[in-house]
């Protein structure tokens, strides 16, 4: 981590901040609704499946699955020029709630609907970690 | 007799090579489209009495109330404003809720405009907006933005369907052909299917000819009372159906990536309004930020099944000339796209309607369908209009 981290850093606020505080940590932490036992993400002050405000954090266990990719041929601006081509994957994770991320992937023509994948911890910074996944076939 | 809601004129200012001729700030290109569309109506300025719109410019500044500098620019003092902005599709709900604000007597002469000088600001690129709040958890990945998050759609509706990137070519294909019959259009060269997939690759499966142009443009529409519309000598359009719905911004929030979830329930709402079923409609105007954007669409406007917009589309079936004229002034994807598009439909389907298009007049019309898509796949708003 000599070079300095140029691209998109999230602006962490109070309603995210356990998410972020415990990538830093390599965990992946989601809330859960207390009342109807449902994972949600993004975090938010009401379960948007039931709208209790009965939640609590809780770590997953960083597996799912690809539900849907693509491959940026073009970046998304030009901190990201230098990793094209690259994949954003959506990931449906074993708990259920989905999540937009990185998939690192040597051949990123690999990657197909429905690839087993595990979350890998990427610390870009000292204070910022950034949960990507792997393709378990990798 | 109640009081039922027309439309009476429309506008837009002339583009060469995407950008406005002559120039001009955001503002004066949206007071241009706003005088063409009064004087296309024969309605003076000063009777606008409820002024719509919905913008991207002038934020930070003034733009962050955006009826209120518009209304002090025009030089008019509304007394009913929405700035309701739900993306692209936000003019579409535009037309309904000054529907609902003119046959209720809130208000009697609506004026609904848009404007856009991105192409010659050279402001667009594919960068996200700011990571904070909801973002943060779409932007650090580096998602090309918009065209990332059709792409997603895109890539599950092909894993769902069998969709094929050559059916998505094929609406590239034929609104291109309708842009060859349109003078204002940007892009007007004919292209084959082989053009398409072979365009450059952006945010895979989406290329470059499956997305939408970046110009400048601006239109404007006028609403009054049917009564104030004789009064006035203005042919009507009618306003048979609306509806509007929207389920998420951040892509990660979307229902159903292979589900037009919004169009779905604003189509539905139109149509029961309307009283009307798919076969009285007799021409489509619907938003075409991308190609997979039009697909998704009729499929959720209920002109195909659920994963058959692919087989609707194939054989250039919405080309001038086809069973399905779709998008007649060259879309999105081919006239212009300033940004927020879902004015020019509305401009589109009124001309249609009058029988004022020119080359690309489709015959026998009576009753035009517009549905608008804002935000990545986010919103939707439909409007049913006719001319009798």
């Amino acid at each position: 981590m000599s070079e300095v981290y140029e691209k998109p850093q999230p602006v962490i606020d109070p309603g995210t901040k356990p998410f972020w505080d415990a990538a830093r940590e390599h965990r992946l932490s989601i809330p859960r609704c207390r009342s109807c036992g449902k994972h949600h993400f993004y975090p938010r002050e009401l379960c948007p499946h039931c709208h209790s405000d009965d939640l609590e954090w809780t770590d997953v266990g960083g597996k799912g699955e690809v539900y849907s990719y693509t491959i940026a041929r073009k970046p998304a601006g030009p901190v990201f020029a230098a990793d094209v081509p690259y994949v954003i994957a959506m990931i449906v994770l074993d708990e259920g709630p989905r999540m937009l991320t990185n998939i690192v992937t040597e051949d990123v023509e690999k990657v197909r609907i429905g690839d087993r994948v595990t979350v890998r911890f990427d610390d870009v910074t000292p204070e910022l970690t950034l949960p990507k996944f792997t393709l378990d076939k990798d | 007799m109640a009081r039922e809601a027309v439309i009476v004129g429309v506008g837009d200012v002339p583009l060469k090579d995407g950008r406005v001729v002559g120039g001009g700030s955001v503002l004066q290109v949206q007071a241009r489209a706003a005088k063409a569309a009064l004087d296309d109506a024969g309605i003076p300025m000063r009777h606008v009495d409820g002024l719509l719109v919905a913008g991207l410019w002038g934020v930070p500044g003034p733009g962050q109330l955006p009826s209120v500098t518009l209304g002090e620019y025009l030089g008019i003092h509304p007394r009913f404003a929405d700035n309701t902005n739900i993306g692209g599709s936000a003019f579409e709900a535009h037309v309904a809720h000054a529907a609902m604000a003119i046959e209720k007597g809130y208000c009697d002469v609506a004026l609904i405009v848009y404007g856009s000088t991105q192409k010659s600001e050279r402001s667009r690129t594919l960068g996200g907006r700011p990571p904070i709040l909801t973002m943060q958890f779409e932007n650090v990945w580096g998602i090309p933005q918009p065209v990332g998050g059709y792409a997603l759609a895109a890539r599950r509706h092909m894993h769902e369907f069998g969709t094929t990137e050559e059916q998505l070519a094929e609406i590239a294909v034929a609104t291109r052909k309708w842009a060859s019959l349109n003078p204002a259009a940007t892009m007007r060269e004919p292209i084959a299917i082989d053009d398409v997939m072979n365009s450059t690759r952006i945010s895979d499966p989406l290329k470059l000819l499956d997305c939408c142009l970046v110009t400048d443009g601006a239109g404007a529409v006028v609403m009054t009372t049917a009564e104030n519309a004789r009064a006035h000598g203005a042919r009507a359009i009618h306003i048979r159906g609306y509806g509007e719905a929207h389920t998420h911004w951040s892509i990660g929030a979307m229902p159903d990536l292979a589900r037009l979830t919004a169009a779905e329930m604003a189509s539905r709402r139109a149509f029961e309004m309307a009283g009307i079923g798919h076969d009285a409609i007799d021409l489509v105007e619907c938003y075409d930020s991308f190609t997979i954007t039009v697909l998704m669409t009729l499929e959720a406007l209920g002109f195909c099944k659920r994963g058959e917009g692919g087989a609707f589309v194939s054989g250039q079936r919405t080309a001038p000339g086809g069973a399905f004229p779709l998008n007649t002034n060259g879309g999105g994807l081919s006239y212009c796209h300033p940004g927020m598009y879902g004015i020019f439909l509305l401009v589109e389907a009124v001309r249609q309607l009058r029988g004022e298009a020119g080359e690309r007049q489709v015959a026998d019309l009576a009753t035009a369908l517009v549905h608008g898509t804002g935000g990545t796949l986010s919103s939707g708003a439909t409007v049913i209009l006719s001319n009798n």
